[in-house]
């Protein structure tokens, strides 16, 4: 048996076979089942089989990229159920989006923010804001609603808010540190809720509880988009600038001042990292994935109301993180994609199939105790165990390791050309 | 407008002065954990829900077999309040043993992570027990002491209106100050208090000075989540209706309340709880009235939270604590 998984391991083109029959079955018994949960979550897990091959990036890029842009649509088109899956398709999408702005405060800069999901908030309500009468109470020019091209605008709109946000948050954060940063965070993630909650006097601004309801949808060259598999496009554009941004920045100047300051605030200073700066910056790089994410949540959903972000929203974010593993870009992809899929559609799932139990009179479910009920004992659950036997996560980010001979080698060689060319 | 404020003053202090002992007691419970292990114990505040049901459910049980009517009222609360201290203790102990003792030498964040799993687990918990006996996690107790005094605070001086109180006002109010009391006695001056204080000095020195670390620890969450359990019951009587939820935004206070007085400070947490009860409660009666309407009671939490950040940025060791230089 290890022999087979070791030459299985081995062998590009083994893989490559393997791969394809996978992805061929999935997609098939997708396409040709009215509504199977269980062949889309299939489809969807090679992808990480495929993260798992030996290809080279490019091929696993362009690879991933047919699966999600032309296989997963077309074989979830085969049935009623098309809408459905991409509605979860696209919140997956925006989960992991978040995920990642939360992985760079929390797994980068080792910040931990309880109250991530107030900037989602932050995104949300500045499209809800425009694109409804809202804005009409209190802004003194121009007409309201605007249109639906304005989105476009307002993705980058909702990014700056939140990341203004972020630096709002963070000015406070720089004179505390550690845990008190945990609890202050909290504070402040509740207080936007309860702003927005409250915000419908003196000046009507946010409608209050009510929440705004009937958000122009976005247009775009005169389509409007308010289908789920519209808006999944618009959501996998913006993850894969996501990813791509977070990468460049992992591997940069101020993502190594980043993991200084988490390793060591005051070594990282001693070689020179300015805390003050990098910490805000953290802060509002993370903050602004998650405004610009609440953008498309508003224009998706086209209603917003301060229920959509409580705690429960941010511990959710944080339970991705940690389960994915703290730092590690895949990881929290993957993280972000279980619970995404766990919450939205095993537990409704296991809710139903337990409801069909309880009705036929094969066992008695007390309500009480049914799973879609129960996130908070799941979540909880998991960030025990994880904290507890697996603090690194699924996924463990890996550092590059740099050998000093190799180093020392590629130096001298600079060297030698220099040499050359000079002589 | 002074005058419509003053005259709401004696009610506002009884109310902040009820609010503010209860803040105080579980502030306790949060200081006195940070004091030993530097770690912010999420749970506590559950502990508190938890200790708030357990209370309830024993008053309902023992009103059920019709012991409220043939003991007094206040012996079956000491032995409710006893009982329930001791549950309560218990989970504390062994939260301290499942979840925090094995990390004690993570980075800080992990435990803390823990901590916050665990209060979601509390919550679900006792939501589906709840849920489970009653059909409603929303758990309205038996009333007690219900009966009213008043207080004619406007024989003072005329600026004043009257005030009343609840007969559970005062219950509380005593068995916290004897909780408060007991407790510093018992820090100052046993043993025990002792070493409690010598593992939040240096933890290490204190083991080479054979003191039980581990013990000492356990202890110190018995005691702090006992007090928290307690003060549940106390909240119940006092208000009526409990949900599985009260925990966090109540801990979450009281934890703004134990840092205004000085994290790690026994006293400066008593002090903090009072001060901020009391200043919720004038926010929540005035706030209206002194921005012109532009904010209303609503904003106390807001209120709560500005104190709290407003506390870290400016003197971050708060009222009565010292300021701690950072050792490399």
């Amino acid at each position: 048996m290890k022999k087979i998984w070791n030459a299985y391991s081995e062998n590009k083109l083994f893989q490559g076979v393997f791969l394809l029959i996978f992805i061929a079955v999935t997609s098939l018994s997708l396409y040709l089942a009215q509504k199977s949960v269980t062949a889309f979550l299939l489809l969807l897990s090679s992808l990480l089989l495929l993260y798992f091959t030996k290809f080279s990036n490019l091929v696993k890029w362009l690879t991933a990229g047919v699966i999600l842009v032309v296989l997963l649509p077309a074989a979830a088109g085969g049935g009623d159920a098309y809408e459905s899956y991409m509605e979860v398709a696209t919140l997956v999408g925006i989960y992991i989006s978040m995920a990642l702005g939360l992985n760079i405060v929390v797994g980068m800069a080792g910040l931990l923010d309880l109250g991530f999901v107030a900037f989602f908030a932050v995104g949300a309500y500045t499209y809800g804001i425009f694109a409804t009468g809202q804005a009409a109470n209190f802004m003194p020019f121009g007409t309201y609603p605007l249109s639906g091209e304005s989105f476009w605008i307002f993705i980058v709109l909702g990014c700056f808010a939140a990341a203004l946000f972020g630096i709002l948050l963070g000015i406070p954060v720089l004179r505390v540190k550690g845990d008190y940063l945990a609890i202050v965070t909290l504070g402040f993630g509740e207080i936007i809720r309860i702003i927005f909650n409250n915000l419908d006097k003196p000046v009507n601004i946010t409608n209050g509880a009510m929440g705004i309801a009937s958000i122009t949808p976005p247009k775009i060259f005169g389509i409007e988009l308010i289908y789920s598999s519209q808006f999944y496009y618009v959501v996998l554009i913006i993850l894969v600038f996501t990813i791509f941004t977070v990468r460049r920045f992992e591997h940069s100047k101020i993502g190594r001042s980043w993991k200084a300051v988490r390793e060591n605030e005051i070594a990282a200073q001693a070689m020179g990292v300015p805390l003050v700066r990098t910490k805000l910056i953290a802060f509002a790089v993370g903050a602004s994935f998650s405004g610009m994410m609440g953008v498309i949540f508003a224009g998706k959903q086209t209603f917003v109301d301060p229920t959509s972000f409580t705690l429960l929203e941010s511990i959710t974010i944080l339970v991705m993180v940690i389960l994915g593993g703290m730092g590690s870009v895949p990881g929290v992809i993957l993280g972000a994609a279980v619970m995404t899929i766990l919450n939205l559609q095993v537990l409704t799932e296991l809710t139903n199939w337990l409801n069909g139990l309880s009705s036929s009179g094969a066992i008695t479910i007390p309500d009480a105790l049914s799973p879609s009920k129960m996130q908070r004992l799941i979540f909880g659950a998991l960030l025990i165990v994880f904290a507890l036997y697996r603090p690194k996560g699924l996924i463990p980010a890996k550092n590059p390791i740099y050998k000093e001979e190799e180093l020392v080698s590629s130096k001298l060689m600079d060297m030698n050309q220099e040499q050359k060319a000079q002589a | 407008m002074l005058n419509d404020i003053l005259q709401s003053i004696p009610q506002v202090l009884i109310d902040g002065l009820t609010l503010g002992t209860v803040y105080a007691v579980i502030a306790l419970g949060y200081t006195m954990v940070y004091g030993i292990l530097e770690l912010i114990n999420f749970a506590h505040g559950e502990i508190f829900m938890t200790g708030a049901f357990i209370g309830t459910a024993m008053l309902i049980v023992l009103t059920g077999i019709g012991w409220v009517s043939a003991l007094p009222a206040i012996v079956m609360l000491i032995t409710v309040l006893l009982l329930t201290a001791l549950l309560t203790g218990l989970l504390g102990m062994g939260i301290e043993r499942v979840a925090y003792r094995p990390l004690r030498n993570a980075p800080k964040l992990i435990p803390l992570i823990t901590a916050i799993g665990i209060s979601f687990l509390l919550q679900d918990l006792v939501r589906f027990i709840a849920e489970l006996k009653k059909g409603n996690y929303i758990v309205t107790g038996p009333s007690l002491f219900t009966s009213q005094i008043k207080i004619n605070s406007s024989a003072i001086s005329s600026v004043f209106n009257d005030a009343s109180i609840k007969s559970s006002f005062i219950i509380v109010l005593v068995s916290a100050i004897i909780m408060m009391v007991v407790l510093d006695f018992f820090v100052n001056k046993t043993k025990w208090g002792m070493a409690m204080r010598a593992v939040a000095q240096d933890r290490e020195t204190a083991s080479l000075m054979s003191v039980n670390v581990n013990k000492v620890i356990s202890l110190t969450f018995f005691i702090g989540s006992a007090l928290g359990g307690a003060t549940g019951v106390l909240f119940a009587v006092q208000y009526g209706t409990i949900d599985p939820y009260i925990g966090f935004i109540l801990g979450l206070k009281a934890f703004t309340a134990a840092v205004l007085g000085g994290i790690g400070n026994i006293r400066g947490a008593m002090l903090g709880g009072l001060l901020l009860g009391v200043m919720e409660m004038f926010a929540s009666a005035n706030l209206t009235l002194m921005t012109g309407g532009v904010f209303g009671a609503e904003y106390k939490d807001v209120f709560a939270f500005a104190i709290l950040i407003i506390v870290l940025i400016f003197k971050p060791e708060g009222l009565l604590g010292k300021p701690v230089a950072e050792k490399v």
